[in-house]
């Protein structure tokens, strides 16, 4: 019985829906800024060319050789939040789904505590999600921007 | 209440693990909606097989059936559950260790 509920418990947290790091950087959290925020320092080791309008709510874009993500800046608090949500590669473009990523910067004596965090991969679908709600496309997209509202005035909760 | 996402994944992924559910998922999403007779005319697999397996998938809400022509049933693809495992594998893909190694590399070099 133990061992049964067990198996279950991991089971209903094996979706992947956080995904958190955390590095230690011996470079103080100005630099570190200007490379999470700049297109230049950005291009330099996330994407091969970017392009970023940085202030909430302003776009931008990661390219790659084989693909390229667009990005929407979430939250802008130099020089320790800095925020943005992008689509789920693989998904068609349509689809409404986006994951949230967020980037914390703390000034420790060596330099900076870097913490990232991306969270909704376990999002339902909004076919799912019509089947529950009896919504639509445009409300599951409107919801999903409640949550990154939400996300974004409660940084610790996720 | 719709199904949680991982329960979704599952049922893909364990759809996917059989080569027949495979082959016979492959063959919706390249050439559209079929009956279980087109598609033992198609493939090197038995009617009954093809029947029991569409049956396994519809139940799991990969296929849906639809009425098509002279009272056969189609089988239709549904893509949500798939998209559902592709945010698991994109998940998985996201690799956030070597990008942090490249930010770490280049805060080292300029």
């Amino acid at each position: 019985m133990a061992t049964a509920q067990l198996l279950y418990e991991e089971a209903a947290v094996a979706f992947p829906n956080r995904i958190d790091r955390t590095v230690e950087l011996a470079h103080p959290p100005a630099r570190v800024w200007a490379a999470l925020t700049t297109a230049e320092g950005l291009a330099s080791w996330f994407g091969h060319e970017a392009e970023i309008d940085l202030r909430p709510g302003g776009t931008g874009e990661l390219r790659w050789e084989d693909h390229t993500s667009p990005i929407r800046v979430e939250r802008v608090e130099e020089p320790a939040v800095f925020a943005f949500t992008w689509p789920i590669h693989g998904l068609p473009d349509s689809d409404p789904r986006r994951t949230y990523v967020e980037f914390t910067l703390e000034p420790t004596d060596a330099g900076t505590r870097l913490t990232v965090v991306e969270t909704g991969f376990a999002q339902l679908s909004p076919e799912q999600h019509d089947q529950a709600f009896g919504g639509n496309v445009e409300g599951w997209a409107a919801e999903l921007g409640d949550l990154v509202a939400h996300l974004a005035a409660h940084p610790d909760a996720a | 209440m719709p199904p949680e996402p991982e329960q979704v994944a599952e049922q893909v992924f364990t759809a996917l693990a059989d080569p027949t559910r495979r082959r016979l998922l492959a063959e919706l999403a390249a050439h559209g909606p079929a009956t279980a007779t087109d598609l033992a005319d198609r493939l090197p697999i038995s009617r009954q097989a093809i029947a029991k397996h569409l049956g396994l998938l519809a139940e799991a809400g990969l296929v849906t059936a639809e009425p098509g022509e002279r009272r056969r049933v189609r089988f239709r693809l549904r893509s949500a559950p798939m998209r559902t495992a592709q945010q698991f594998l994109a998940a998985l893909a996201r690799d956030w260790d070597d990008r942090l190694d490249a930010l770490t590399a280049h805060l080292e070099d300029s």
